[in-house]
């Protein structure tokens, strides 16, 4: 792979099709009669374009795995809309939509193939084509050589490849993932990134990638929301500008610097925030 | 064989031998102990006329039955309260204290409900080894990883497919601790209702050798129960360890 000259604009089709949009979603956990509770989340606007590439990166706790949760269907917001291609969301996962889990979730019983076409199997997609994706999907994760393997043979890293895969095989239009790097080292994240990025481009899907790490979200992104501490609102959107042909090697663009140091510029104080905010335990909660 | 496979097995031939020594040189009483070998050759020749295959299969038939039912309304009941934590509160207690039941002083009760016949012993094993079952299933339940049950909805799958092609093979290992315990209580369920309140069946057999002064039979029948549930544990162990190979990082 080629990094090109950063000297063509980010793709700049003139009107963003929106693909999914939250509007004035809030979440708040564990509110009996509309008292007490934490308030995790929101207000939050968002509206990710169809095929852009979006971070949310945020200090811990902010309520980054709320707002997938909502975004996805798996829970409900307790204020506003979630509408996902045009169709409100509202309990459940929409067709279209693939989510990749913060933990493991790849199944202990079954081999890495298995893992991969369960889905498909589930969601009675006929056999032939189960096996064209599973076998586009191994070679798409590196993963063909443990195919027969079962997961608890394989790696951290691994397991998360088998994850993705997994999610991919579903052709999902909109592909969430909830920090899916966040248990492997500098390295193996890096080139994990990378392959993302190369999925992301095969597959045009839209893709939103909630991360804590500065420099991963400056280097994968489109367009970056930057949360603020917990409850999680959207500081500011920055476009990145980075062409659609891109890898990790952009971390040596000078741009890219202008971009980690306006997200640290503005995470800083609320990651400041957020550790202070822990200090006196459930002292919110009077 | 291992080191303490070796000691395992010494331990049982040295056992048998004493006690074919000491039931041969007198040191029991007769009417008390017969000599193993002489149980050995009763059992052979009890199999060989098939005199106990009636009381075996019937015996057989209602710890299978018990077992089954045990199983299946085990693990239903323990999916389904524990997608309801309220009613889970509400019951542990029940569930906990649960086998400190002296259930056979029922038995009375069971014929008056039940009747004379298969159903009472059958309901007696099914009782005593049900709870086993779903208390594992809990146990299971409670340990799978949130993100497993989270995947199926993503994949729009109900409850009932989530519950068996998720939660259940994620909750196997837990699972399989109820199924021994399920297969050991019916097991001891059924054998005690059948003695005392069957007409035939394997503990019937033995309580009447026993009534009859028939010792030789009624060990021979212990010593073929006790091969059953060797056999029977021996599969379900081999069946276990076969499970967990696959989920142990190599
Ligand atoms: N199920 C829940 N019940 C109660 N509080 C929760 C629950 N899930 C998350 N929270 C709280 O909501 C806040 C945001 O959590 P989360 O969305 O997981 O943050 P992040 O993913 O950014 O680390 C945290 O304070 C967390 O403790
Ligand atoms: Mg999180």
């Amino acid at each position: 792979m080629t990094v090109r000259p950063l000297t063509r604009p980010a793709a700049a089709t003139a009107p963003h099709e929106i693909h999914a949009r939250l509007a004035g979603v809030t979440r708040t956990y564990g509110a009996v009669g509309g008292r007490g509770g934490v308030h995790a989340l929101g207000p939050v606007d968002i509206a990710l374009r169809r095929g852009e590439f979006y971070s949310v990166i945020g200090p811990s706790g902010c309520g980054k795995s709320t707002l997938l949760d909502v975004l996805s269907g798996l829970s409900r917001p307790s204020a506003g809309t979630i509408v996902f291609e045009g169709r409100p969301v509202d309990g459940a996962v929409p067709d279209g939509v693939g989510v990749v889990f913060q933990e493991d979730a790849s199944f202990p019983w079954m081999t890495v193939r298995d893992n991969i076409g369960f889905g498909l199997r589930e969601n009675g997609v006929d056999a032939a084509e189960i096996g064209r994706r599973v076998d586009a999907a191994l070679a798409l994760m590196g993963l063909r050589d443990f195919a027969a393997a079962y997961p608890p043979q394989l790696s951290g890293g691994m397991r998360q490849r088998v994850c993705i895969a997994r999610t991919l095989v579903m052709q999902p239009r909109l592909i969430l993932l909830d920090e899916p790097f966040g248990a492997l080292d500098a390295q193996t994240r890096l080139i994990m990134g990378d392959e993302l990025l190369r999925v992301w481009r095969e597959t045009g899907a839209t893709v939103m990638l909630i991360t804590h790490a500065l420099d991963e979200a400056a280097m994968l992104s489109d367009r970056i929301g930057v949360m603020s501490a917990r409850p999680g609102r959207i500081l500011a959107e920055i476009e990145t500008g980075w062409p659609r042909e891109r890898d990790s090697r952009i971390a040596a663009d000078p741009g890219f610097g202008a971009v980690t140091s306006r997200l640290w510029g503005l995470l800083r104080e609320e990651s400041l925030r957020a550790i202070g905010a822990q200090a006196p335990a459930g002292a919110d909660r009077a | 064989m291992s080191r303490a496979g070796l000691v395992r097995t010494a331990i049982v031939v040295a056992a048998v031998a004493a006690l074919e020594l000491a039931a041969r040189g007198g040191l029991l009483r007769a009417g008390v102990a017969v000599p193993p070998s002489e149980v050995a050759a009763k059992l052979w020749s009890i199999l060989r006329a098939g005199d106990a295959n009636a009381d075996l299969a019937e015996t057989l038939g209602n710890v299978a039955l018990a077992c089954g039912l045990a199983l299946v309304a085990g693990f239903s009941l323990g999916a389904v309260v524990h997608g309801l934590p309220r009613l889970r509160r509400a019951l542990d207690p029940f569930l906990a204290s649960y086998y400190a039941l002296p259930f056979f002083a029922f038995y009375p009760v069971l014929i008056v409900v039940l009747g004379i016949g298969r159903l009472p012993i059958v309901a007696i094993g099914f009782m005593f080894a049900v709870v086993a079952m779903m208390v594992a299933t809990l146990n299971g339940f409670d340990r799978i990883p949130r993100a497993l049950p989270r995947t199926a909805r993503v994949w729009r799958m109900g409850p009932v497919r989530t519950a068996l092609k998720i939660k259940l093979p994620s909750a196997a290992p837990h699972l399989f601790t109820g199924i021994k315990l399920a297969v050991a209580y019916a097991f001891i369920g059924v054998i005690a209702a059948e003695f005392i309140m069957a007409t035939s069946g394997l503990g019937y057999a033995i309580a009447y050798a026993f009534n009859n002064y028939d010792n030789r039979t009624m060990y021979a029948l212990m010593l073929l129960l006790l091969g059953i549930v060797v056999v029977v544990n021996g599969v379900l162990h081999g069946a276990e360890q076969r499970l967990l190979a696959r989920r142990r990082a190599r």
